[in-house]
């Protein structure tokens, strides 16, 4: 018996780590939702029942199906006609862009910059904490106002500016996480075994961080939708005949009363949205550590 | 043939601010450490808390730069931290931390982290590093497939295993464990500090052992150096210094190491534990010390060779320079 070599004994004894996924019912709701948004706005093209621009003059505010409509246009047009279903389609596909478009490049920007402060510290740090309060302090609308009347509207520098939007919580999270973990702990420890900034910030503290930050990702994404309905509500963001939820909300306010469903598609897929979006999120935040599993 | 490391003189010193509007206070936590490490020796360095013992490692690893003095690693001066030769110097010196909890991280397998120093300096090609790595967690005692264990599904004994296999994974030749029992259990204890032995002989390996548990010291150590406020006060083979120490410090220090049966004659210090912002002048100890005299609070001893036995103290009474006093001097000043 004792001939047998190590490994093999080892080997056997190895307790199966089977990864347990059990996914909650609110999470799978929220995966299939965000998913069937996704899966919209890739396939705008195909499954959309009309363009998003036809007229359709004799249907002028005709109800959607449920409200004793045709199935001609199952959610009912507005008062040009046009399909409200077709445009749902393409605004779902414009708004998720601009939504995960800024949310994402606001996260790298200022995680990006969050890092930097912490690893330079001294002169660089108080550039980006000037920044920061600068940020933080001025009204985002008057930034964007601002923006938008100088360098006109175009949808590449519209996500750009939404970009902007939250950065300077992300910037706060990374520093002072990366602050204290460089300070004792395994980032100093990876530190003096020779590692570059590079593993040290991408590899450990990252990693380590991530949950934070994808918590405030999840609660930036709804705002940018609802900033990007306000500032298209103001006429400063998507442009007609372009749509997005948020100008659709905006439009339809006018007829609330007369034609509700033209407001009420967009507004229930913005509520569905982002409250998928909170639901994944605190659920990856959960799954991304080995420690709670 | 030049000594592992050599440190000559070492001064560290950090600004302190007293409240909102007060001026900022200079502690010098280090002041003025030589040290020598020989290659396959310990030099055990013991101290209460706050005595400057683990900014004294951090200085000789040249994690912080020195304000003063000079550390020399096999007889090069050390590189600035965060420089490339810095960080290639890292594969031959090492540290182990107090608490190996902190020093993993805690979102990777130990396993791979344990790889990780192959992969920082480019040891063995990607395709043998798991099995080096294995081989490392092998040599300190771990199972291979606890490679794939996160750190908290670790015991305490295992977590600085771990630690002490990165740490030794590169083959270094210099190793500065600072503290590193003090966060386990008595039983564990033993079993790291044999491991730590092991691995010494096994590499050659340098230690420089921080420790407040003097019968840890004693255990491991070639050399043994007591540090008090920021200065060696006393260094010599351990159990001549802790049999018969010289210094009144390392005394007190030595008496307080509880003996079964025995009873009496430990030393209780007066005074408050020292304050590294508000060094009293001459020998930092005189206000505590029971046998002060006049000159110790004028005059700073120098740690030199005893003319007894050749023992290195810092002590005017050690040295038969002054009688012994009866410490009343504090009063008296």
């Amino acid at each position: 018996m004792s001939d047998i070599p190590m490994q093999d004994v080892t080997v056997v004894q190895a307790p199966p780590r089977a990864p347990r996924l059990r996914v909650p019912p609110m999470v799978l709701f929220g995966l299939g939702w965000l998913a069937l948004m996704l899966l919209t706005a890739v396939l705008a093209d195909v499954v959309s029942p009309y363009a998003y621009t036809a007229l359709d003059l004799r249907n002028r505010l005709s109800p959607p199906v449920f409200m004793g409509g045709t199935w001609l246009h199952p959610l009912g047009t507005d008062e040009l006609g046009r399909d409200v279903l077709a445009r749902l389609i393409y605004s779902i596909r414009m708004s998720l862009l601009i939504a995960f478009g800024a949310t994402i490049i606001g996260a790298l920007i200022g995680t990006t910059l969050g890092f930097l402060a912490a690893h330079f510290r001294g002169f660089v740090e108080q550039v980006v904490l000037a920044l920061v309060d600068f940020s933080a302090s001025l009204p985002f609308l008057i930034l964007a106002l601002a923006v938008l009347a100088f360098f006109g509207n175009s949808l590449t520098l519209f996500i750009c500016l939404l970009g902007l939007h939250a950065w300077e919580r992300y910037a706060r999270i990374a520093r002072g996480l990366a602050v204290s973990a460089g300070s004792q702990g395994y980032a100093s420890a990876v530190r003096q075994l020779g590692a570059t900034p590079w593993r040290i910030y991408g590899r450990h503290v990252l990693p380590n961080i991530a949950s934070t930050l994808i918590v405030s990702m999840t609660l930036a994404f709804p705002e940018i939708i609802l900033l990007e309905s306000g500032l298209s509500f103001l006429g400063l963001g998507v442009q007609p005949p372009a749509t997005s939820l948020g100008s659709m909300v905006g439009y339809g306010r006018e007829y609330l009363t007369r034609a509700p469903w033209i407001l009420l598609a967009p507004a229930l897929t913005i509520v569905l949205t982002t409250f998928s979006v909170s639901l994944i999120g605190d659920w990856l935040r959960d799954q991304l550590d080995p420690t709670l599993r | 043939m030049t000594a592992l490391l050599k440190a000559e003189g070492l001064v560290r010193r950090y600004a302190m601010r007293r409240g909102l509007l007060g001026r900022s206070v200079e502690v010098r936590a280090v002041a003025g450490v030589s040290l020598t490490v020989e290659r396959g020796r310990t030099l055990g360095l013991v101290g209460e808390s706050g005595c400057g013992k683990s900014t004294t490692g951090r200085l000789v690893l040249g994690l912080e730069a020195p304000d003063a003095g000079t550390v020399a690693f096999q007889g090069q001066p050390m590189s600035a931290p965060g420089t490339v030769a810095w960080r290639s110097l890292r594969a031959r010196m090492q540290m182990v931390f107090q608490d190996p909890l902190g020093a993993l991280d805690r979102r990777l397998p130990i396993g791979v982290q344990v790889r990780e120093p192959f992969d920082i300096h480019g040891i063995g090609t990607a395709a043998d590093r798991p099995a080096r790595a294995i081989e490392a967690l092998r040599a300190v005692g771990l199972r291979p497939d606890q490679a794939a264990r996160y750190p908290h599904e670790l015991s305490g004994g295992q977590r600085q295993r771990a630690v002490l296999a990165r740490a030794l994974a590169t083959e270094p030749e210099l190793l500065v464990c600072d503290e590193p029992i003090s966060a386990l259990d008595v039983s564990i204890q033993a079993q790291v500090m044999n491991l730590l032995v092991d691995q010494q002989e096994r590499l050659g390996l340098g230690i420089l052992f921080i420790s407040h548990d003097l019968r840890a010291v004693r255990q491991v150590s070639h050399r043994v150096a007591v540090m008090y406020l920021g200065t060696i006060v006393e260094e010599g083979e351990p159990d001549a210094v802790l049999h018969e120490p010289a210094h009144p410090y390392a005394q007190a220090l030595v008496s307080a190491i509880p003996h079964p049966g025995r009873r009496g004659g430990r030393i209780v210090l007066q005074g408050d534990p020292p304050n590294p912002a508000d060094r009293p002048g001459g020998c930092a100890f005189h206000p505590r010390c029971p046998i002060a005299t006049a000159l110790c609070a004028q005059e700073a001893p120098l740690l030199k060779p005893r003319a007894v036995d050749g023992r290195l103290v810092a002590c005017h009474v050690a040295h038969g320079d002054a009688l012994p006093g009866a410490g009343e001097v504090r009063r008296a000043a």
